[in-house]
């Protein structure tokens, strides 16, 4: 097959399955389901360094920003101006200017503040970030977000932490069908099926943290995540044959014994 | 003479050097400069700023870097 390398704000990938660090045991386990994972994308939270203990480890002690590309996000951000003041220090801390763009408008569901979201990623874009935005599985929302020059959307496809898997699969294909930038799965995926699903849709990408980071063996997980990713983007490119109701058979129908 | 002075630090009352630099709290909390981001006021100071810039009383300081998250 031709080269199928992942361009995404201007760099290419070979892994399109982009991981998050939150939810590991350890440093030592996040690392270690990243390395098996094959991602080169990882995602990380901004806060508060902890003043109390100045000696506890640094995610990046582990997670080398030379290896992997850094994706700061705006997690627990309700407020555009939260979000965009998230990013600025994101990027002062020297991880470049590309970003998870999350605006939360309710804590129970997680779902996007899809106005905010907008507006947000209008000041992140004018500011020179290359912005990847969370947002719910909504065709309009994605083509605004396009529109406004994100980098790609970013639909969920359940909530966030649920593990409900691809819920709306329609939707995802009408987003897909007038993208015009990658389309990148973020949220909801619960097992491996979950990301091939999402792969053999068209998907560009998928974002996965609880899925891995939760599983009873989060590093034989990540594995799966790998695979899952590599064989739907296969099927996808392969192309599926038609759903019928009624049964072919595989055999020849000639030739039976008498 | 110096003496000290009362900031807030990540939310929390912090006392300082009235002379100190950004760099002294900085490297005093034993932080990697390459890693953290820091805002005054709400104001970000980029780092080549840091050893110029004197705290002053009341200031209000977030130092934040990166953590585990999705």
């Amino acid at each position: 097959m031709k080269d199928d390398s992942f361009e995404l704000a201007g760099r290419r990938y070979k892994s399109r399955l982009i991981v998050g660090t939150g939810k590991y045991r350890d440093f030592a386990e996040t690392r270690a389901a990243i390395e098996e994972s094959g991602a080169e994308i990882v995602t990380v939270a901004v806060r508060r360094v902890n003043i109390t203990d100045p000696n506890k480890e640094n995610l990046l002690d582990y997670i080398d920003p030379k290896k992997w590309q850094i994706l700061p996000n705006t997690a627990g951000c309700y407020t555009v101006e939260d979000a965009v003041r998230t990013c600025r220090l994101a990027r002062e801390a020297g991880v470049g200017d590309l970003v998870k763009l999350e605006v939360i408008g309710d804590l129970q569901t997680l779902f996007p503040d899809v106005p905010a979201t907008l507006e947000a990623a209008k000041i992140l874009v004018k500011d020179g970030f290359k912005v990847l935005p969370y947002i719910t599985d909504d065709p309009v929302a994605c083509l605004r977000l396009a529109e406004i020059g994100c980098a790609a959307v970013m639909p969920l496809a359940a909530p966030i932490g649920s593990g409900m898997g691809i819920r709306n699969p329609f939707n995802l294909r009408i987003i897909l069908e007038q993208a015009k930038v990658p389309v990148i799965v973020d949220a909801g995926v619960g097992t491996a099926s979950d990301a091939a699903e999402a792969m053999e849709l068209g998907c560009d990408g998928l974002l996965i943290n609880s899925a891995i980071a939760s599983a009873k063996h989060p590093i034989a997980m990540a594995r799966a995540m790998r695979l899952a990713v590599e064989a739907g983007r296969l099927a996808y490119h392969a192309g599926r044959i038609e759903q019928k109701l009624y049964a072919t058979a595989s055999s020849p129908l000639t030739g039976m014994i008498r | 003479m110096s003496s000290d002075i009362q900031i807030t630090l990540n939310g929390e009352p912090f006392s300082v050097n009235s002379d100190a630099r950004l760099t002294a709290l900085i490297d005093g909390l034993n932080l990697k400069r390459g890693r953290v981001a820091v805002e005054i006021n709400y104001e970000i100071v980029p780092k080549a700023q840091w050893n110029n810039v004197t705290l002053a009383s009341g200031d209000i300081v977030e130092i934040v870097n990166f953590v585990g998250g999705g």
